[in-house]
């Protein structure tokens, strides 16, 4: 048994719902009770769809255990292929539907659909597997075609992995496809979203397939790339770096010249502006799902400039690639699905910034730090009504504008530490552009958080006072410093002189 | 799937009640956390089930995720299905830790779920072996929410039920108000009985664990909500007597309600009129100014909250809505008894549900304003309908004569919406 507060994926059958609803033509039976229908919320509320999910549920209650579930289940799968008219039926179990073991299955045959059988074991894995495994069950059926010969038509390729409820999914969509346009790449499917199972029957007919998410689509790439021998894109265009690495290997497979694609970000120059000098070294904790997290970590450390103070993922699938890539920048993975875990290590690491996901907003609100989302689980915000994707060159642009808006800006950063004595600056004053309800920086831990304070020197009170004028945002860094300093040394107290000497000594 | 049947609540004019057995969606009872552990302040919920059981309490929660909550969920895993792990012993240690981490829980109630039923665990057994090793600190109880045997507020039903085999007894005469209420209504409630001489009042849930009201023969027992069929059932096992009445929603049905409840106290009739008399007069001024926007108009209940009956019958006696269909998921003739008398006697109710035969019949009426869950809302905003989402119903204060006016502003918000938008 595992303790839960809140949890960062949903159930394996939640991911097949993605998937379900993600394409057209699909229905999904599902042998649940009636609670389970909670799920059609996330599609219809926090996504704001304008339809039910095509899913059925079969809603047993306890007094069809033991005789009528089964029943129950062929009149429900018998009734949706009659309303709903799909091309294809998927069936399965919800964690309550696997205990009663009826074996939906079975329990279609004699449908007048193909039907396909998801075994997605409830108590073992979670929502992305589920997907994953939905879609890589869908593509198996389906594919199939070769491509046209390459005399006298474009390249094409399929781009795999967008789904309903995905962080930004629509938005990456539209603009790697307008990228792939000025390429001359053709898209041939973009799949499971807006996908049709015919449109699944025409993924060989493409030179090539793009792998926007991993967690959800490298499985079905993988057999795609077996039977059909199809490449893959494994570079996920994520920051400006990326994207042109991408840009270079679409390029490769098409045989196409990158050159048109190169000046089309202002985040490069944005980071080089005077202005964006105060972000050098501004600490920032990353988690997400592993996809987001390691491109985020890069484009964090390589294109903005912030020190990398920690990287984590839920995704325990990816959990060697986050670790690998935690270890480049010399630190150490945090791999949990426990949300009371990220809590204690981002209270610790003291970020000035935290990117993560909803879980991790809720979390910068109680201990009042900065916070940009960059991953699932998601919220309504995180589909905006505006164009706003993570990829490509305009997902550059997104980046840094929704991650270094919850920062201090640069100029009003060195007004307010000239004019911290003024009352209008009182300490703890938040960005103005934060809005009222912005909650106030502090330097001390919020009550209630786990934090461990090792009091190893004491300040004394002519140092505290000067720690005091220390601007606010640099303030707990040259506390921790100091402390340092004086730890290294085995001072006991800590004076004016001390802080002097920790600050020559770090300036070096 | 099938519809059957059955007679008509009242009258011989009234069409027969619908009776529906196909797909739900409706909530589990698991829902009734996101308010109980509001309402009892020192209590935790600790669910037994599985990721979805988890993720449904923390989409229901929405917006709530703030505070460390006073739930969980004990997530049962495959090595506790497949017998790797004892399930009595692996339940001992999240408690330990859980209440480790929050020694400010006094009751800590164990949630039974789909699974945890299914496979058959005792979690009453589990109670008892635990409130044996953490008394005097906490007790521990348990109720089942699980989707199989229990629709949304039934939840509230299993886990006040739960309460009352621990009330202390007491054969003085008291009033009991059960079902649970925003602080603002209980303070209201509470006012309006004092000054009409009417006491002691008690009300469960109480605020706090450790202030459980008494019960015994002496106690009259008046409902607040209208699902509480086994809470009451053993409430009058334990010698309290149930007074029926209109459930206090809208000026006439809480006159109602306080009134049965009064008298049935001997409180002097004269007195009750006296200390209702301010609020009657607010309640109605509130409610009439949002009348002109809902007169005439035709509504559509989905099965919800169990709140339909109730609601629908303020809404088409004192709004003048026209009720096209009245859908609940379940109905307790008995305690709704006072309610059907008041209700238009063509009215349609329908117990259960087929969700896709109900959107069909719901499209063809195509009613000025349907009440639904949040799965649905969007879908018919979509296609043209306007929507109220039911859950807000349980959510926000809508009891007594202070809130009757912004209970009917919740129905008119979105017509006035949309006659405000123009794009
Ligand atoms: S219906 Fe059952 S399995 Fe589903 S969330 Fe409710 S209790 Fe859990
Ligand atoms: S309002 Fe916002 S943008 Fe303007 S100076 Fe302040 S922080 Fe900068």
């Amino acid at each position: 048994m595992q303790l839960t507060l809140w949890t960062y994926e949903g159930p394996p059958h939640v991911g097949a719902m993605r998937i379900a609803t993600a394409m057209t033509g699909v229905h999904y039976v599902l042998h649940a009770p009636q609670g389970d229908t909670y799920a059609d919320l996330l599609f219809t509320m926090i996504e704001r769809r304008d339809r039910r999910p095509p899913v059925t549920y079969t809603t047993f209650q306890a007094r069809d255990l033991g005789g009528d579930t089964a029943e129950l289940f062929k009149t429900a799968a018998r009734d949706a292929v009659e309303r709903f008219r799909p091309e294809v039926l998927l069936v399965g179990a919800s964690c309550t539907g696997e205990l009663i073991q009826d074996n939906p299955e079975g329990l279609t045959r004699g449908l007048d659909v193909p039907v396909i059988a998801l075994d997605l074991p409830s108590y073992q894995r979670k929502e992305n597997w589920g997907a994953s495994e939905t879609f890589y069950q869908l593509v198996r059926r389906f594919a199939a075609g070769r491509p046209l010969p390459r005399e006298g038509r474009q390249p094409c390729c399929n781009i795999l992995g967008p789904t309903a409820l995905g962080f930004r999914h629509r938005d990456d969509v539209r603009e790697i496809e307008s990228l792939l346009g000025r390429l001359g790449v053709a898209v041939n499917v973009v799949a499971p979203l807006s996908a049709s199972p015919a449109d699944l029957a025409r993924l060989g007919e493409a030179d090539f397939n793009i792998v926007l998410y991993p967690e959800i689509a490298d499985t079905a790439a993988q057999y795609l790339q077996k039977q059909f021998g199809q490449p893959r894109v494994k570079t996920v265009p994520i920051g400006v770096a990326a994207t042109r690495e991408f840009v270079a290997e679409v390029a490769a497979l098409a045989g196409l010249s990158a050159a048109e694609c190169e000046r089309n970000s202002n985040l490069p120059w944005y980071s080089r502006s005077v202005d964006a000098n105060y972000l050098t070294g501004k600490r920032v904790f990353i988690f997400g799902d592993a996809t987001h997290a390691i491109a985020a970590a890069r484009v964090a450390v390589k294109e903005l400039g912030f020190e990398l103070v920690g990287l984590g993922t839920y995704s325990r699938e990816y959990a060697r690639d986050v670790r690998q890539a935690a270890a480049s920048y010399g630190l150490e993975a945090l791999i949990s699905d426990d949300y009371l875990d990220v809590e204690a290590r981002i209270a610790a690491t003291e970020p000035e910034l935290v990117l993560g996901t909803q879980m991790e907003r809720h979390i910068c609100k109680r201990l009042g730090i900065p916070c940009a989302v960059i991953s699932a689980p998601v919220h309504v915000q995180d589909f905006p009504a505006r164009f706003s994707p993570q990829m490509g060159f305009e997902g550059a642009n997104v980046l840094f504008d929704s991650w270094v808006h919850p920062l201090m800006m640069g100029l009003e950063e060195h007004l307010l530490a000239m004019f911290r004595e003024d009352s209008e600056f009182a300490e703890g004053a938040a960005p103005s552009h934060l809005g009222v309800g912005a909650m106030p920086l502090t330097e001390e831990a919020p009550a209630g958080a786990d934090v461990l304070v090792v009091e190893d020197a004491q300040w004394d009170a002519e140092a505290e006072k000067q720690l005091k004028r220390i601007p606010i945002f640099v303030r707990g860094k040259a506390r921790r410093n100091t402390e340092a300093f004086a730890r290294e040394r085995g001072l006991a107290s800590i004076s004016l002189q001390t802080l002097y000497d920790a600050r020559a000594h770090y300036a070096r | 799937m099938s519809a059957v049947v059955a007679r008509p609540p009242s009258g011989c004019d009234a069409p027969p009640i619908l009776r529906e057995r196909g797909q739900r969606e409706v909530f589990c009872g698991l829902t009734g956390i996101v308010w109980l552990h509001r309402r009892i302040q020192d209590a935790f919920f600790l669910v037994v089930g599985s990721r979805t059981c988890a993720h449904l309490l923390q989409s229901a929660a929405g917006v709530m995720i703030f505070a460390e909550p006073r739930f969980a969920t004990a997530i049962i895993e495959e090595r506790d299905l497949a017998g790797r792990a004892d399930m009595d012993d692996e339940l001992d240690r999240v408690v330990g830790r859980l209440l480790e981490r929050r020694p400010d829980i006094r009751m800590l109630f164990l949630v039974g779920s789909c699974p945890s039923e299914v496979i058959k665990l005792d979690l009453s057994r589990a109670a008892a072996r635990l409130t044996r090793q953490f008394l005097p600190q906490t007790r521990v109880l348990s109720y089942s929410g699980s989707g199989i045997e229990t629709t949304f507020t039934q939840g509230e039903d299993a886990c006040l039920a739960s309460l009352v085999p621990e009330l202390p007894g007491s054969d003085a005469k008291q009033l009991l108000v059960a079902g649970a209420l925003p602080d603002a209504v209980e303070a209201e409630f509470a006012g309006l009985f004092a000054q009409a001489g009417v006491g002691p009042v008690r009300f469960l849930p109480p605020r706090r664990a450790t202030e459980l009201p008494a019960v015994g023969p002496g106690t009259t027992l008046i409902l607040a909500q209208p699902f509480l069929t086994e809470t009451t059932r053993l409430l009058e096992g334990r010698g309290a007597r149930l007074v029926t009445a209109p459930f206090p929603i809208g000026a006439e049905g809480t006159t109602l309600w306080l009134q049965a409840a009064a008298l049935a106290m001997g409180a002097d009739a004269a007195r009750v009129e006296a200390a209702m008399a301010p609020g009657i007069a607010r309640a109605k001024a509130g409610v009439a100014r949002h009348r002109p926007m809902l007169e005439g108009r035709r509504i559509f209940f989905f099965p919800d909250s169990q709140l339909e009956i109730p609601l629908a019958r303020f809404l088409s006696r004192e709004l003048g809505m026209e009720l096209v269909e009245v859908g609940t998921p379940y109905l307790n003739r008995q305690h709704l008894a006072g309610e059907f008398e008041l209700l238009p006697s063509n009215t349609q109710i329908s117990e259960g549900q087929d969700v896709d035969r109900q959107l069909d019949r719901c499209r063809a009426a195509a009613p000025d304003l349907v009440v639904c869950g949040l799965g649905l809302a969007n879908p018919l905003e979509a296609e043209g309908l306007a929507t109220k989402w039911s859950i807000e119903l349980l959510f926000s204060p809508i009891h007594g004569f202070e809130q009757a006016g912004d209970l009917a502003g919740l129905f008119t918000r979105p017509l006035r919406r949309r006659a405000v938008l123009e794009v």
